[in-house]
């Protein structure tokens, strides 16, 4: 390359990223927007009656709220784990810490606690997630890496995945079966603002401490001992990731059910478009996640406000062609 | 002054098995010194050690009159760099911005790169040769190329002590002289290098010291001529070799191995 094209080419500190941050910040918050105007009941601002109005704060807020901060949280997790493990493939649910929340939701479903009162659901939740990040813990032990780490997420992945079906096999009621798999599909329909305030909290502190990790996760670019000598201490680093995804994807996952694909398809499609520094990454994610979930939750209720089609469900039908059209594309650049 | 990084009868022990034992190496700011020893004898088990990133089950390493063990993480990137021989680079990163991690250790923790910062990384990408592709990606870079942006990185943190695992493995014979012309230029400017090596001419030419490993213990230290001796590496290496002079410069010519 000849000097004339590289000084051309010659970056500003920050130039890629910050555009692709504040483009991806402005559509989160279109969709926020957007997400406090749609629903069922019609379209607009509440005005005048009162039963409007209550639509509006009960019902559209805590939703427009808990879909920023759920997807926001997921795309981060998704990034943050992506970058430890340097893994592309790697994804929140990876740690067992969803699968936990499930499973402690499910048995509030089956112990009939939930029917009892409404939080016993997401509460159940939260202990599941804090049981399995205790479990992974314990499991993979002091000083050591990535890679026992996914081993320790596999075992208690798989674990709570055969208890939630034990739980769904002996379930009391088709009834209360049927309740288990709608929530397990991932749905942030009939959330109250009493579920923004049991999640906000922990899903805020959780990334917060999630998006501490950017600077190791540059540094592990150049593989483990390397990213040692530039200042990171493995062991910290990993329970900063453990604790941190513990908090934001255990509380999304208490409250939200099971949300597939956001972690995994958003860090990965924005990726280039922030130079593939993992850094830089995680804000992004942050945005692009809100922006997905709200997007995919403002779609269900424009083309099927009725329908009982879960959350979940779109955000993995969206979530696939994308991938589809990513192996399309690496095949293209890789092949003959 | 933390003008010495030296260890003292270090052992290591890899699952049990001893890569490691009693090794002793001090290193003065002002030296490059060369590590070298067959494949398996502990060449990289002993920078790991030197670098403060493995901890020794016996012996001590110290920076100055402190042990590695007592200096903080980013302390100890300030004072030590250090470049694997896994040139693994797992993100398709800028080259600048690749050499820019180098400064990690010295960025406060939220703030951007300092003036300081931008030209450590410019200096160090000038050094290395790597400008000309500052800002393509390295998995474009043919595997000498990034062994140089690496080297840069490691250049960039603009430590005292920079300990290189076999850092000229795969540079072409230009980038090999230029190499070692830098660990020259470092030396002359105060700082130290300790290097991992197979080019026993390149060690005998550039290096102060040279301690040759076999099987994880020292078998000789001191200034090139007096360990590379034929005798010595047929002992380290099972080789037959001829140490020459060609045109004042000292040349190692391994001949053939020895049955």
């Amino acid at each position: 390359m000849s000097e004339a094209v590289a000084s051309a080419e010659e970056p500003v500190e920050n130039r890629t990223a910050v555009p692709v941050i504040a483009g991806l910040a402005a559509i989160a918050g279109v969709a926020f927007i957007a997400s406090l105007l749609v629903g069922p009941s019609g379209i607009g601002l509440p005005r005048g009656s009162h039963a409007a109005e209550l639509i509006f704060t009960q019902i559209r807020l805590p939703r427009a709220i808990l879909g920023a901060l759920i997807g926001g949280t997921l795309g981060l997790a998704g990034a943050v784990l992506q970058g430890y493990l340097r893994n592309p493939l790697a994804e929140p649910g990876l740690l067992g810490i969803s699968g936990g929340a499930a499973l402690g939701a499910v048995i509030a479903i089956h112990s009939g606690a939930s029917a009892a009162f409404a939080l016993a659901l997401p509460l159940g939740g939260l202990a599941g997630a804090a049981l399995a990040a205790i479990a992974i813990m314990i499991l993979a032990g002091t000083r050591t890496g990535p890679l026992t780490l996914i081993l320790a997420g596999v075992a208690i992945s798989s674990l709570v995945g055969a208890l939630t079906t034990l739980a769904l096999n002996l379930s009391p009621n088709p009834f209360a079966s049927v309740e288990m798999l709608f929530w397990l599909l991932g749905s942030l329909s009939d959330r109250s603002l009493a579920h923004v305030w049991l999640a906000a909290p922990l899903i805020i502190a959780g990334s917060a401490l999630l998006l501490t990790t950017g600077r190791a996760l540059d540094a592990l670019t150049l593989g483990d001992e390397a990213a040692q000598n530039l200042g990171v201490n493995p062991t910290g680093l990993r329970n900063r990731i453990v604790t941190g995804t513990a908090l934001s994807v255990g509380a999304a996952t208490a409250v939200s059910g099971t949300i597939g694909f956001v972690g995994l398809v958003v860090p990965h499609l924005l990726r280039p478009l922030v130079g593939h520094e993992p850094r830089r990454l995680l804000p992004a994610s942050v945005f692009g996640g809100a922006a997905l979930v709200l997007t995919a939750d403002v779609g269900l209720r424009l083309f099927a406000p009725l329908s009982d089609v879960r959350l979940g469900v779109v955000t993995a039908l969206v979530g696939a062609p994308f991938f589809l059209w990513l192996v399309i594309k690496t095949r293209r650049e890789l092949g003959p | 002054m933390t003008d010495t990084l030296q260890a003292k009868d270090v052992g290591v022990s890899l699952s049990g098995r001893r890569v490691l034992r009693g090794v002793s190496l001090t290193v003065r700011t002002g030296e490059i010194v060369a590590v070298i020893g067959a494949n398996g004898a502990g060449k990289s088990t002993f920078l790991k050690v030197m670098a403060g990133l493995l901890r020794p089950v016996e012996g001590t390493v110290k920076l100055g009159e402190r042990p590695l063990s007592a200096l903080d993480a980013r302390a100890l990137g300030r004072e030590i760099a250090y470049l694997p021989q896994d040139r693994t680079v797992h993100w398709p990163l800028s080259v600048r911005r690749l050499v820019g991690l180098g400064r990690l250790p010295h960025r406060a923790r939220v703030a951007g790169p300092s003036a300081a910062d931008l030209e450590a990384i410019e200096k160090a990408m000038a050094a290395m040769d790597v400008l000309a592709f500052a800002n393509r990606p390295v998995d474009e870079l043919s595997g000498g190329e990034r062994a140089r942006v690496l080297l840069a990185r490691a250049l960039a943190q603009q430590a005292r002590f920079l300990v290189a695992d076999e850092p000229s493995t795969g540079l072409d014979p230009a980038h090999g002289l230029t190499l070692f012309t830098q660990f020259v230029r470092m030396a002359a400017s105060d700082c130290a290098v300790i290097v991992a090596l197979h080019d026993l001419s390149l060690a005998a030419r550039y290096c102060h010291r040279v301690l040759l490993l076999k099987d994880g213990a020292a078998l000789a230290e001191g200034p090139p001529q007096s360990v590379l001796t034929p005798e010595r590496l047929a002992e380290a290496y099972g080789i037959r070799a001829t140490v020459a002079q060609i045109d004042g410069w000292p040349v190692v010519l391994p001949i053939e191995p020895l049955a």
